[in-house]
């Protein structure tokens, strides 16, 4: 007879219950039943935020339900269980589903903790817990304009982010006279306060709510002192409540202040039923942390399995990001610990403080706060729970070798091998070096599959790497940057074999210095280095193009295409304005002024797009390549001809620069703009190259970019003309095409480089290592050699036949499906 | 001739039967293409890098995208594969696993060659 498992709450901990019982190879002895109260399968709660910055529900969730079916887990979502018959060892959902149970696991976590202050029911009024409360605080912010959050702590400061993200007014307000006071101290709650404020958010210390006033929905905020603040929308998170409701009913012993009492093995008052995760009381104390439930979990599996492991008091140790600044705190924070003396560091300009606490002979690490700055934290806490001697001078520790002295030698060599470095899925220093020497790991990706290191919250991450790559060095391996499984070259060595070689295809590229059939990263990458050294065209390695470069358009949202004709400086004549505007109405396709300054036709079938741009180029259009790593636009601003302030021209000087690198593959895409004077409106400090007039002639700026991570770019040359200028640009862009890594904009190329721009000028501008007539041969040559790719499908019936959705019907795939939305057609939502 | 009786064989027990869906050199060499037998959409792929043709659904399970005969082909430690275009998640040519770890998977269909005729194998 299998044994039956019911676990009450699918959350972090009752799922990660399931995979470790599962881990231990015995499901055939059990029968899992799962009840979750939410309606979707659990998911990362603690990237919970992540849900505002584009992350899906499913990126979030732990294990699809296909998991769940393949292990033969009975999930039953938006069903909590509502009643616990011990006596009888039956649960009863809230539905009325009845399942007898040999052991039950109470996983229920908490809930959000909501001060008994009138007026808490009103409408705007939020707590942050679940993806249900975000969709509701992200509907309601529409309407809002100030919002606030009651609760300074961790999750408050994660909740505050989230209204700051939103784009409100936002407020903080804390009951206690610091931020974080349960884990920072007086100085590093001002440092981080002072980081805060400067994002704009405002930070009320000493406060406690009276009343939330308003209607029917919240006006504002009155405090005990009779302040009152007027805002339209509230995020309560001031803390949280076990979820013992279900608990208490059974007759389970609970704590005082709630959570289910449990002992070493996680079993509560009643032997045959276990608590796990933030609702279960451990002498004493709920575990607001993830890896604390995680280790629940595994000592819960373990009783039941029949081995010997117990629960001991566990670290409560963090590092987090609130509001993009670091803060972190580990084992006695405050120095609390007798005769124990402090090291302060602190840095009022730039927003750094640090505090260590170490026993008086100096040799041993009792805890301590990182503000602002935490590299070295992971680095503290191995010190701090391994016991490791401090070195000579304990605060290098902290504030890592600085310029010129010696690095104290106090590495990840001196952690023991029992060392837990992943403390989210127990995984030891031993584990990973082993993973390593014994079974041939020897990257990231490798060892999360191994034994899944690095895959709960992260914050090990860096350590990871840094033990693998010790690791292989001390085994003699060599770490070099390769491209893949497929070639042992990193791309800067394959673009100048592929040069010195003559090679021109990727079967070719891949007999000659790889091995296998190629994938997905080493065919686009060969491909760029192809179309960089020959300038071919693009279609003759179809089959190593990305779908972009193979159709020769963007993909879209349900599987049509988008068409962007280039419009060299964002100049375009109204006769060519109505050319696209009829297109665009023939086909059918929504359009949209793009932030690159052209115009996006959207939604064409992949059939039509040869007909489209039969259209475009009869009118004298050409291709943007809005599709390729390549050449996208040259914005530019009215410049001279036109505005009041105008230097020179910069419209004339975007349009000659667009037409000369239009059709540029690189390892990324490349923007440029010119502006015609320093008023910057055509933002040419954020382009990979970018211009701006003077009284004088033209400032040259490389390597800057907008995107996920903005990057300023840096003045290279002042005052030159234009023919210095495209000089340069010429050697800089060809510099940058033969030695950046694939994928790599030019800000993260320079960012990577030794000696950084001011060696980016030598090479450049003083020619030091005597590359630069060959880098302008070079380019001249991809100038010469260009030609539009849209111009040759059209005229050219073979690669016509390319574009068709099915090869043996002429029909439009017929999935594919629309819907309108302000007077355009929009393609409808994923499933 | 052999390998040929072979996958006849095969068919004949499982009951399958082979469509005719397009001539080889409708799909370039290491590319895909999408055919529409009645009202399923297949991605066949004409693996030439070592010879193969393999069959699977065109839906990516990802967003449920009809797409997956635009994707790109290679290998994984000598694994055929084929990588959605849009997210680049990748699928096992023989078994329609998906190889960079999510639970989902594809079906994949038996293919034979015959001059230059391909066809597919499909339970009816
Ligand atoms: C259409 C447009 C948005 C709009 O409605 O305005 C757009 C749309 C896309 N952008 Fe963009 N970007 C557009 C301007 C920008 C800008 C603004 C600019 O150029 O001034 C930026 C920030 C500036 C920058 O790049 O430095 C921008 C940063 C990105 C990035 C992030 C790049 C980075 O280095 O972090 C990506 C992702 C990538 O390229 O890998 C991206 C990728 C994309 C893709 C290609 C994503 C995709 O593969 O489907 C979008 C499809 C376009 C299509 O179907 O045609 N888009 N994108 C803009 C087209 C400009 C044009 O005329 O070509
Ligand atoms: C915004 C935010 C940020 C966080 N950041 C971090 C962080 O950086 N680091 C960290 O370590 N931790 C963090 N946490 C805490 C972490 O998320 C929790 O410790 C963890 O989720 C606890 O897991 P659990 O399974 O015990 O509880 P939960 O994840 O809350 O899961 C419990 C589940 O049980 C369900 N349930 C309740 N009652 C019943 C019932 N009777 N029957 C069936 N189902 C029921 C609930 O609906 C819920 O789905 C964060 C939390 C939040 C909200
Ligand atoms: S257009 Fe650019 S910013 Fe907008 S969703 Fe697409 S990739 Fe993201
Ligand atoms: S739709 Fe295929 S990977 Fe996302």
């Amino acid at each position: 007879m299998k044994q039956k498992i019911v676990v009450a709450g699918n959350g972090m901990v009752g799922y990660k219950f399931c995979e470790k019982l599962i881990a231990k190879n015995e499901l055939a002895k059990y029968e899992l039943v799962v009840f979750g109260e939410e309606p979707r399968p659990a998911y990362d709660r603690v990237h919970l935020s992540a849900y505002f910055e584009g992350k899906t529900a499913e990126d979030l969730t732990m294990a699809p339900l296909e998991w769940y079916t393949k292990n033969n887990i009975q999930l039953i979502l938006s069903d909590p269980v509502s009643q616990i018959d011990p006596v009888r060892k039956t649960v009863t959902s809230m539905k009325g589903v009845v399942v007898s149970y040999d052991k039950l696991i109470m996983a229920t976590g908490s809930a959000a903790f909501v001060p008994p202050i009138p007026g808490s029911e009103k409408d705007g009024v939020f707590v942050y817990r679940t993806i249900e409360d975000l969709d509701l605080i992200l509907e309601y912010s529409k309407k809002a304009k100030k919002g606030a959050v009651i609760g300074g702590g961790l999750l408050g400061l994660e909740a505050a982010k989230a209204v700051a993200d939103l784009g409100l007014e936002t407020h903080v307000i804390e009951f206690a006279p610091r931020l974080m006071p349960r884990q920072l101290d007086e100085a590093g709650a001002v440092v981080l306060k002072d980081k805060i404020e400067e994002l704009g958010i405002t930070v009320h210390l000493s406060k406690s709510t009276a009343s939330i006033d308003g209607e029917h929905a919240i006006r504002s905020l009155t405090f005990t002192d009779g302040i009152e603040l007027d805002i339209d929308m509230l995020v309560i998170s001031a803390g949280i409540k076990p979820r013992d409701e279900v608990a208490v009913k059974a007759g389970l012993e609970v704590g005082k202040r709630g959570g289910i009492v449990v002992n070493d093995y996680m079993q509560t008052s009643h032997p045959d039923i276990y608590a796990i995760g933030e609702c279960a009381l451990y002498k004493e104390m709920i575990y607001g942390l993830v890896a604390p439930g995680y280790e629940m979990a595994e000592v819960a599996v373990a009783h039941i399995v029949g081995t010997e492991r117990i629960f001991a008091p566990y670290d409560m140790s963090t590092k987090l990001k609130l509001l993009g600044v670091d803060v972190a705190s580990y084992g006695d924070c405050y120095g609390t610990t007798p005769q124990s003396k402090t090291i302060v560091f602190e840095d009022k300009v730039k927003g750094i403080y640090k505090r260590m606490n170490i026993s008086e002979d100096g040799k041993t690490l009792y805890g301590g706060i990182l503000v602002g700055e935490a590299e070295n934290y992971n680095m503290l806490l191995q010190t701090f729970k391994n016991g490791i001697v401090l070195p000579p001078n304990p605060e290098d520790l902290m504030l890592g070798s600085r310029g010129g002295s010696e690095s104290s030698g106090h590495g990840l060599s001196m952690l023991p091998d029992d060392a837990l470095i992943c403390s989210c899925e127990g995984v030891s220093k031993g584990d990973i070096c082993g993973a390593v020497r014994d079974k041939d790991i020897n990257d990231l990706a490798g060892m999360k599959a191994c034994n899944k290191a690095g895959t709960g919250c992260g914050g090990c991450v860096p350590m990871v790497k840094d033990l693998i790559n010790d690791t292989m060095k001390s085994m003699g391996k060599v770490i070099k940057t390769v491209l893949c499984e497929h070639f042992s070259y990193s791309r800067q060595e394959l673009y100048d074999l592929v040069r010195i070689q003559e090679i021109k295809t990727f079967d070719q590229a891949l007999d000659q210095l790889g091995k296998g059939c190629g994938c997905e990263v080493c065919k686009p990458a060969i491909a760029s280095i192809l179309a960089s050294t020959w300038n071919e065209m693009i279609l003759k390695h179809a089959p190593l193009q990305d779908t972009n470069d193979k159709f020769l358009a963007n993909i879209q949202k349900g599987g049509t295409y988008s068409v962007v004709p280039r419009i060299p400086g964002g100049e375009i004549t109204p006769d060519k304005l109505i050319v696209i505007g009829s297109v665009a109405k023939k086909y059918n396709l929504y359009t949209k002024i793009t932030g690159g300054q052209r115009i996006d036709m959207f939604g064409a079938h992949v059939h039509e797009l040869p007909d489209i741009w039969e259209e475009l180029i009869d009118a004298g259009f050409e291709s943007g390549h809005a599709y390729g790593k390549a050449l996208r636009t040259v914005k530019s601003c009215v410049g001279s001809t036109w505005c009041r302030f105008g230097l020179h021209d910069s419209v004339g000087f975007a349009i000659r620069i667009e037409e000369r690198y239009r059709g540029l593959r690189a390892p990324h895409k490349l923007k440029s703009a010119v502006s015609g004077c320093v008023r910057e409106c055509a933002e040419a400090q954020s382009k990979d190259f970018g211009i701006i007039a003077t009284e004088k002639g033209w400032n040259l700026f490389v390597c800057g970019n907008g995107g996920s991570k903005p990057q300023h770019a840096l003045l290279f040359a002042s005052d030159i003309d234009e023919k210095t200028c495209i000089q340069y640009i010429d050697r800089f862009l060809m510099f940058y095409m033969k030695t950046a890594e694939p994928l790599s904009r030019t800000a993260t190329w320079l960012n990577k480089m030794e000696g950084g721009i001011n060696y980016l000028k030598e090479v450049i501008i003083q020619d030091s290592l005597g590359i630069c007539d060959q880098l302008e041969k070079e380019m001249q040559f991809m100038v010469d050699t260009y030609a539009c790719e849209w111009a040759e499908v059209v005229r050219n019936p073979e690669l016509r036949k390319r574009f068709k959705h099915f090869i043996n019907s002429d029909e439009a795939d017929p999935t594919v499906a629309f819907k309108t939305e302000r007077e355009q057609k929009f393609p409808v939502d994923w499933k | 001739m052999e390998e040929k009786k072979l996958t006849d064989e095969i068919g004949q027990l499982q009951k399958i039967s082979w469509i005719k869906v397009c001539t080889t050199d409708s799909i370039p060499e290491n590319e895909g293409g999408c055919v529409k037998i009645k009202d399923k959409q297949i991605a066949i792929f004409n693996f030439t890098k070592t010879g193969e043709w393999f069959a699977t659904d065109n839906q990516c399970p990802h967003k449920m995208q009809m797409i997956l005969s635009r994707g790109m082909l290679g290998d994984q430690a000598g694994e055929p594969k084929v990588a959605c275009p849009y997210h680049k998640k990748t699928f096992s040519l023989h078994t329609g696993e998906c190889l960079s770890g999510e639970e989902y998977s594809i079906q994949t269909y038996p293919v034979k060659v015959e001059k230059n005729e391909v066809f597919i194998g499909m339970t009816v």
